[in-house]
Order: structure tokens, then sequence, then C-alpha cells
């Protein structure tokens, strides 16, 4: 019985609903990656991911056009980062309390402008979204066809960012600028590295890519929009970039554990199998916690939640 | 003579309440509510009308007013669990998964133990209730302190482990016989918390003023206060000046944790009587603003939990008579509270702007 059963849950299917469910996170993490590494505590990708999702359901329905949409998700997104950026950067306020208020601030927002604007009506409302790509030849290759090849715009941006974002950090003037500044931003700064200026540039950039990846909830196959729509997967985008050491790649494979675990719940629930759904959505918590013990706790950047201030002003 | 000095006296009581991290909260609230009329006022609607009715609804007749106490009850004694850590300077981000755990404590001892005095199964409760949060606050606070982990790294994941585990149990071992949603058993009459004068003001209100004057009272006169803010200010200095700063980090996590769980508990014998899924939306989370609006005051944390929870209350008046949604009073809040905690550096500000000023001058 559990032989049919594991046959009915780990197929073809289920690994490319997996990376589907997955895309939000894989893209949060790659934007969050950036920002954290410069030193900067950002928990705030809870809420670039809420305000992206509303703004690219926005766009999308006021324009028919879901590309319109994710350019209104990355500018809300960017927009709510700059708040967050200048609160943390320039006036050196802690970085977890104005996390707190962002991700308040972008509940309210969300849920008062989608009825100021769309009203209390109860018709479900829809707007345009992205259809899956299935990409030439490659789509066609069994199995990892199905998986990779045939998703959303999405799931192709978020693959292709990691080879690139880990390039940028580990490769280029960037991104010494950038692990710098979250290492020893005092001694950046004594060698001319702006550090304000990376951490802000580097949070600008992290909001615009998760604002993409909650436009990956709304308008990607669901096409709508549901209050508070990214519950709470700006925080498990935290925790993969913790889980995966703060390296691109760590961080991606957690991200995909994440969506693997949350196809399983699914799958738990529609085919009624007798263990509690709640078992693998806690699992990747529980994982993370224990690997977080394993692993020991100095792999974070050094200055890492550190407001810095330069002297030289 | 005498009267020069009784006129000193009340000179030096006024002169010494810090007028900026008074007046601060108070203009906070202005600006929230300013930007807030801004929306209202965009959705076609009076903004005196709305804020008429928001206010009617939170305090408007004795019944709206006990709605928004009963509603403060919660926030302020996580507010105080929140408030307790801060004052170390670690934050205690897990409140929302202490308070579970301690409605769970409270559930258990309330739906056994048949034949208690209800005194005894009250405090049984409560006790519970701080010690199970006090044990889920453990863990960051030993990470934390002996292995140097990020607080709020760990409070967060055990926030998620907490909440999915609770929504475990009232779907399984801990659901009620036979019913359809997924909830736990009622509390034995002897654990509900007694309703004062036959309203829907429950007795929780006097955990909540107990709470805060030991709150007050640990900072304002005992050694383990002076330590925790000792701490707070500089960790380093705490620990040359000889104390156990590591000991200590782990006793704060554990009693705010404790209040945490109280805070669970309170919520459920006082209202729902028994544990559901997600009874809390969120309260751990918005127990961090009201201790940041309270400037981490433990008395103030009781004036602006009630703030939060009388917009709370009022909200579904103002919704229902005017149309203006509820999740505006999100903005409102989210909005009072960066302004408060901006407010913290502007004086910073001033300095390096006048430094700036100098610099091109020269």
């Amino acid at each position: 019985m559990l032989n049919s059963l594991l046959q009915n849950i780990f197929t073809v299917e289920f690994f490319a609903s997996s990376l589907r469910l997955a895309a939000p996170l894989i893209l949060a993490v790659m934007g969050g990656i950036v920002s954290e590494r410069t030193g900067v505590v950002n928990l705030s990708l809870e809420g670039f991911l809420l305000v992206g999702a509303f703004f690219g359901f926005l766009g999308s329905n006021l324009t028919g056009s879901p590309i319109i949409g994710l350019l209104f998700a990355m500018g809300a997104a960017v927009i709510l980062g700059s708040l967050f950026a200048f609160s943390t950067v320039n006036l050196n306020l802690n970085q977890i309390v104005i996390a707190v208020v962002i991700n308040m601030l972008a509940v309210g927002l969300t849920s008062t402008l989608f009825r100021t604007i769309f009203g209390t009506s109860t018709n479900q409302l829809t707007a345009p979204g992205f259809k899956p790509i299935f990409v030439p030849i490659l789509s066609q290759i069994p199995i990892i066809g199905p998986i990779f090849f045939q998703q959303t715009i999405f799931v192709y941006i978020g693959l292709i960012l990691l080879p690139i974002t880990a390039w940028v950090i580990n490769k280029t003037t960037i991104g010494l600028k950038i692990r710098a500044s979250g290492e020893y931003p005092k001694a950046a700064d004594t060698m001319g590295v702006p550090v304000s200026k990376v951490r802000f540039l580097s949070l600008m950039y992290s909001a615009a890519i998760t604002g993409l990846g909650g436009a990956s909830l709304s308008i990607s196959g669901l096409n709508t929009f549901i209050d508070n729509m990214s519950a709470g997967r700006g925080f498990i985008a935290f925790s993969c970039i913790i889980f995966g050491k703060f390296r691109p790649a760590g961080a991606m494979f957690a991200a995909m554990l994440f969506g693997i675990f949350e196809s399983t719940q699914l799958r738990i629930q529609a085919v009624g199998v007798p263990i509690p759904y709640q078992l693998p959505l806690m699992f990747p918590y529980i994982l993370t916690l224990v690997m977080l013990i394993i692993m020991g706790a100095s792999m974070a950047p050094q200055s890492w939640g550190v407001p810095y201030e330069s002297d030289a002003e | 003579m005498s009267n020069e000095n009784i006129n000193a006296e009340k000179k030096s009581f006024l002169s010494k309440i810090d007028w900026m991290k008074v007046s601060m909260p108070i203009v906070g609230i202005l600006v929230g509510a300013v930007v807030g009329s801004i929306i209202i006022a965009a959705q076609g609607v009076n903004p005196v009308e709305a804020y008429y009715y928001l206010i009617q609804g939170a305090m408007g007749s004795v019944d709206n007013l006990i709605g928004s106490i009963v509603k403060t009850i919660p926030l302020a004694i996580t507010g105080l669990a929140v408030v307790f850590s801060y004052k170390a300077n670690i934050f205690n981000v897990g409140a929302e998964g202490q308070l579970y755990l301690g409605a769970v404590a409270a559930t258990l001892v309330g739906t056994s133990f048949i034949g208690l005095s209800s005194p005894v199964h009250i405090f049984l409760s409560l006790a519970l209730a701080a010690i199970f949060g006090g044990a889920l606050a453990f863990i960051p606070g030993y990470l934390k302190a002996y292995k140097g982990f990020n607080e709020i790294v760990v409070t967060m994941l055990l926030n998620y482990i907490a909440v999915l585990f609770i929504s475990l149990l009232v779907h399984g071992p801990m659901k009620e016989k036979g019913a359809f949603y997924p909830r736990s058993a009622m509390l034995e009459q002897t654990a509900q918390l007694p309703k004062i004068a036959g309203t829907q003001l429950h007795s929780g209100i006097f955990v909540m003023i107990a709470i805060t004057l030991i709150v007050y009272f640990i900072f304002k006169k005992t050694t383990l206060g002076y330590q925790i803010k000792a701490i707070g200010a500089s960790p380093r200095a705490a620990t040359y000046a000889g104390m156990n700063t590591k000991k200590l980090l782990v006793i704060v996590m554990v009693i705010s944790g404790a209040i945490a769980g109280i805070a669970g508990a309170v919520e459920i014998m006082g209202v729902h009587l028994r544990v559901i899924e997600n009874f809390s939306v969120g309260l751990g989370y918005d127990a961090i603003a009201v201790a940041l609006l309270a400037n981490l005051n433990p008395l103030g944390a009781i004036l602006s939990a009630f703030f939060f929870g009388a917009l709370r209350n009022g909200a579904n008046s103002m919704q229902i008579s005017t149309g203006v949604p509820t999740s505006i009073i999100g903005i409102i809040q989210a909005l009072t509270v960066l302004f408060v905690v901006a407010s913290s550096a502007i004086p910073k500000l001033v300095e390096k702007l006048k430094r700036r000023a100098k610099k091109n001058a020269k």
C-alpha cells in the first residue's frame, strides 16, 4: 500500500508542481540573498512579496497585459524597499523593527487598495496571467523536460538568476563590495567602498526581484489576488537563505526543498493519506533548525544586522 | 519654606519626564490618523465621519469599550513579553509560537483535572502555560547566549513549528469528539476566567495588571532589572562588570516566553474557552508594534495595547457604517509605529547635519 502511495505521490507531475510552487520562494531567495550579504537582516521580503502579488495583479487587470503587471509588481516593491532602505541604511534604525513595520504596512495597504479599487463584490476577480512556456526541444526530454522546461517565465527567471547571482557575488568587483560591506564595513569604507550606497542599491535590487516573486503568486496560474497572499513565504525565503549558508546554490536548494514539501502536503490532503498534512509542512522548519544547530552559527556575514555609520561625513 | 520644597520637588518630577518620549507616540498617532484620513477621503468617504464611527465602535458605549478592553488584554500581555526581552536588546520574535504553546497548556489543564476548585484550576493552567512558553523560549535563549545563534532566525522557525504543531493537535489528538471543526474540547467551568459583573469583560484583566506591575517593579527596583538594562546597553560592559551575561540572556528569554505563554492562556481561558486553529491572528507580531509604540515602557505597553485593541474593535463598526475596510487600521498602526521609531533618529540626524554644516563652513 505504501508502495502504491509513493508511486502516486512522487510522479513527474509532482516534481513539476513542486518547482512551480517554489517559484516565489526561489525569486525571493535570489533577490534577498544579495541584500543579506551586504549585512542587512532583511525580513521585509514578506512585505515585498505581498506588494508584488497585489500590484502584479493590479497592473495586469488594469492593462490586460501581464508584462505590465510585472513592472507594477517590481516598481511597487522597489518603492516599499526604498522606505526600508532609507530607514535602515540612512537613518540607521533597527532593521528588524522596520521590517515588522514594513510587513504590517504591506498587509494594510494591499488589502485596503484591493477593496478600494475593486469594491467588495464577491465575484472572483481575475487578471490575465502567464501561461507555461514549453522550451523547444528541451521540453521533450523525458522526465527532465516536463519538470524543468514546461514552466512559467517566473521559474525560468529564477533558475537563470542562480548562476548569475553566484557569479556576481563571488567573481565580480560588485560582489566583492557587497561581501565587504557585509563582513567588515569599516574596512570596506576605508578602502573606498561606499557601504551605505552598496546596501541601499542591493536592497532596491532585492525588492525588485522579490516583487517579481510576488507577481508569481498572483498572475501565474491562479490569476487573482487574495488578502495576505504571501502567507509567510517571505519569512520562509529568509529561512532558506540561512539554511543555504548565505550561498545562492544552497539557498536555491532550500527553496526547492520547501516547494517539494509544500507539494507533498497538497498531495496528502488530496489523496487522503492518513498522515497529518501538517507534518510535511513542519518538516522543513525542523530540518532548518537541526541543520543550524549541527552546522553552527558562524555563517552569517560578520556584520549582519549591524547598522553602519560612516565617520567620513 | 515647606512650600518651596514642594515646588522644587514638583519641578524636578516634571523635568524628570522625558517629554520627547511621551509626546512622540501621540504625534505618531496623529500622523497615522492624518495619512489614514487621506486614504479614506480617496474612497469618497468623509474622514471625520469614518473616524467618528471608529471611535464610536471602540468606546461609544460601555459594551463597545469592554470589547476594546477584551482585545487589549492579550495584546498588552504579549507586548509586555516583548518589552521584557527588548530591554536586554534581544528580539523575541517568537511570542507568537510561545503564546500558542501557552494556549495548549491551558487547554490541557483546563480539560482535565475535573473537580478542582476554580482558583486552583486557573492557577495551574496559567502556571503550565508559563512553563510551556518559557520552555519554548529557552531554545533560542540558550542558542543565542551559548552558541551565538541569531535569536530572530530561531524564534521565527519555532513560530512556524509551534503553529503547525497546534494545528496538528486540534486536527488530531486534541480534537473534540464528534466536532466538525478542528477545535479542542471546551474547558471545564472551573478553568474559565470568570466574567466580571455579567459583562464580556473577563478577569484576565487582573492578570494583565499584575504582570504589568511585576515587570514594572522588576525594572524599577530589582538587581535583575538593572542587570537586564545593563546588558541591553552594552553586553560587553555588563560582562566586564562581572555579570553572567549568558545566563542572564537565557533568563530574560525564558521570562519573556513565560509571559507570552500566559497571554495565550488568558486569551483561551477568557475568550475562546478552547483551542482553535489560528486563534491568535498575529498577536505575537502585533505585540512587537505595541512594545515599540510604548517605547519599551511597561505602563506604556498597556496604553499602546489599548490603542491597538480599540482600533481593531472600532474598525468593524467603521466598515459597516461607511464601507471603509478594516484593513486601513493596519496602515495607521504601521505609520504610527514607523514615526515613533524614526523620531528616535532625529537628534542624531540633527547632529549629523550640524557637523556637515560646520565642515562646509570651514
